[in-house]
């Protein structure tokens, strides 16, 4: 049935007789798998070489740290408003007297936790973050579990180590599609 | 005899006489559950069939071993977190997906999107078919035997994701692309990788080619295998390469041109009588078209920006949330679901890996659609399997599966 003039047809079921001998296409075949052979390796040793993951890769969560070390996030709740997969929980407390190294604004969140074997890494919660509090880190992934009671990430596993901040490595490249940059300071 | 003479005769339990020998008692058929969980139908499918020795007398099929409810989970969802749920329908070409979905909200709201983010769109969907029709091809090779193509084509796969990679930080569920354009625009590194895979891809796929397409062996395995009347796919509804295979030319992409396919220049690769073979060479010229236009779309990549001018749908950027208190309203609103959409009823399709993919969405008004129903063209392929593979062989069956690309993300969403 032609519709339009641009259809091409692509199938011939008539064998020529060289290719009605099984040998070409046998000895053929074997040629392409030899040279392959010698061809440089596609695959890479994983735990010692790591593959190249891309500035915007959407891994393992992270609660950023402002430049003063205190904890951004406010416990606003729209990480977990955006979260598709409903993964997101979090208990808002008031900041106390002489808490103001640790946190920056006057609520923060007391506790923090993204179920792992809900969360679908689709970075919505990233891009939602008013405070620009929640990242997923491009150079981590979540580890596999073996228990159950492992996969319920707390503030513990997320809020980032004070030797270990969170950089992305691209300046060029925005993690989010919105995102500023991180050395912003918000008062 | 004919099976059906035995079909008959054995529902009768009676001894019938062969045109062999002297009086022989019929076999029984047998009854062989293929699936849900072999690992040659390439997800979860049940097929019972009545095996008369190797031959299918008959089949059924089952679905819904991964049905989801995403048509129910998205009638409580807004609009922008549907995207996640049209990632896992066809999981092997989840660009598409989402970008149907994106431009069929489009419609319902009325954005226009800008050129530059179309083309973008283009890229990143042609880029999917291919990755799409790979996967099904190699997939065809394993299933009859040539594993050897499949790795040397996954290869190149794992660059096409590495592209997606850089487009959106995931590969497999993309959750590319948002309501009014893109997330951000083609880095240079994308264009470098993109212009790189363009340069090295044909190569490879002509490697693939020469080990396969004219190959006795596999010809003889797939020629006249599982086809279909260009009438009977049509009643059955069939679309996309499947229909093609079978001869009729439809390609949503020319005949209903969504996101500026009408700027690009491709044909529409057609089949002779809809076997294997037919959907296995559309599928492989497709591959070429789609490079065609990749080239043609990043060649003349038009300048501009890569979102709608559409504040209550688009996220504002950060800088402006912080300094602008319409920003600051906007981002809370769009992310909280708060914007009610206009009353409507919008079907958008867009051509899938596997055929036309069709959104179907009714609004009242509120946030989330009223009824959205997905036109999954793998649940259509799948109503015709029985008649495909009857009178087949057991081995041509998975032969015929794996084909027509029936992918149980999608079959069952």
């Amino acid at each position: 049935m032609q519709l339009t003039n641009r259809s091409k047809q692509v199938s011939n079921k008539e064998m020529t007789l060289a290719e009605k001998m099984y040998l070409p296409a046998i000895t053929k075949g074997l040629g392409i798998t030899l040279k392959h052979f010698f061809l440089k390796k596609a695959t890479k040793p994983y735990p010692d070489v790591k593959t190249y993951l891309g500035p915007v890769f959407r891994g393992h969560h992270v609660l950023k740290r402002d430049e003063q070390g205190r904890e951004r996030c406010t416990a606003c709740g729209l990480c977990a408003v955006a979260c598709p997969a409903e993964a997101i929980s979090m208990v808002a407390a008031e900041r106390t007297k002489g808490e103001e190294a640790l946190y920056r604004e006057e609520k923060y969140a007391a506790v923090y936790e993204i179920n792992m074997l809900r969360c679908i890494f689709c970075g919505l919660c990233e891009e939602a973050c008013p405070k620009q509090a929640i990242y997923l880190r491009h150079d981590r992934f979540v580890p596999v579990f073996s228990d159950r009671d492992e996969v319920i990430y707390g503030k513990d596993k997320l809020v980032e180590k004070s030797d270990d901040r969170y950089v992305r490595t691209n300046p060029n490249v925005q993690a989010t599609p919105t995102e500023p940059s991180l050395s912003r300071s918000v008062s | 005899m004919t099976t059906e003479e035995l079909d008959l005769a054995n529902k009768a339990g009676v001894p019938a006489r062969t045109d062999e020998g002297p009086v022989q008692y019929v076999n029984e058929l047998t009854t062989l559950n293929l699936g849900p969980t072999h690992p040659a139908t390439h997800g979860i499918f049940q097929n019972i069939l009545q095996m008369d020795g190797e031959k299918i007398v008959s089949g059924e099929q089952t679905i819904g071993y991964i049905h989801r409810a995403f048509e129910k989970i998205a009638e409580r969802r807004p609009f922008y977190q549907i995207t996640t749920l049209t990632d896992r329908m066809n999981y092997c070409s989840s660009p598409i997906n989402n970008m149907g979905w994106h431009m069929t909200v489009e419609k319902l709201l009325g954005i226009e999107v800008p050129k530059r983010a179309q083309y973008i769109r283009v890229i990143m969907m042609e880029l999917a078919r291919i990755a799409d029709h790979l996967v099904c091809n190699g997939i065809l090779g394993v299933d009859t035997g040539a594993l050897t193509g499949f790795v040397y084509l996954f290869e190149e796969r794992e660059k096409i994701y590495e592209i997606y990679e850089e487009m959106c930080g995931a590969r497999l569920t993309t959750n590319m692309g948002r309501i009014g354009g893109m997330e951000r625009d083609l880095s240079a590194e994308a264009i470098r990788k993109i212009k790189k895979f363009l340069a090295e891809f044909p190569k490879v796929l002509r490697e693939f080619e020469s080990l396969l397409n004219r190959n006795r062996i596999f010809m003889d395995r797939i020629v006249g295998v599982g086809g279909i009347s260009a009438e009977r796919a049509l009643s059955y509804g069939f679309t996309g390469p499947n229909l093609r295979a079978a001869g009729v030319d439809y390609d949503v992409r020319v005949m209903n041109p969504y996101s500026s396919y009408e700027d690009f220049e491709f044909d529409i690769p057609v089949g002779q009588s809809g076997d294997t073979f037919d959907r296995y060479m559309v599928r492989n010229e497709e591959i070429w078209q789609s490079l065609r236009i990749i080239e043609q779309a990043i060649n003349n990549l038009p300048e501009g920006s890569h979102f709608a001018d559409a504040p209550q749908y688009y996220l504002p950027p950060k800088q402006e949330v912080y300094k602008n208190m319409e920003a600051l309203i906007y981002h809370f609103k769009i992310v909280m679901g708060e914007i009610d959409a206009p009353v409507g009823e919008v079907y958008h399709a867009v051509e899938g890996g596997n055929g036309e993919l069709g959104f179907y969405l009714i609004s009242d008004g509120g946030r989330a659609p009223y009824r959205l129903h997905f036109r999954r063209p793998c649940f259509i392929y799948y109503q015709a399997y029985p008649e495909m593979c009857k009178g087949a062989t057991l081995s041509d069956a998975i032969v015929i599966m794996s084909s027509m690309n029936v992918i149980a993300g999608e079959l069952d969403a």
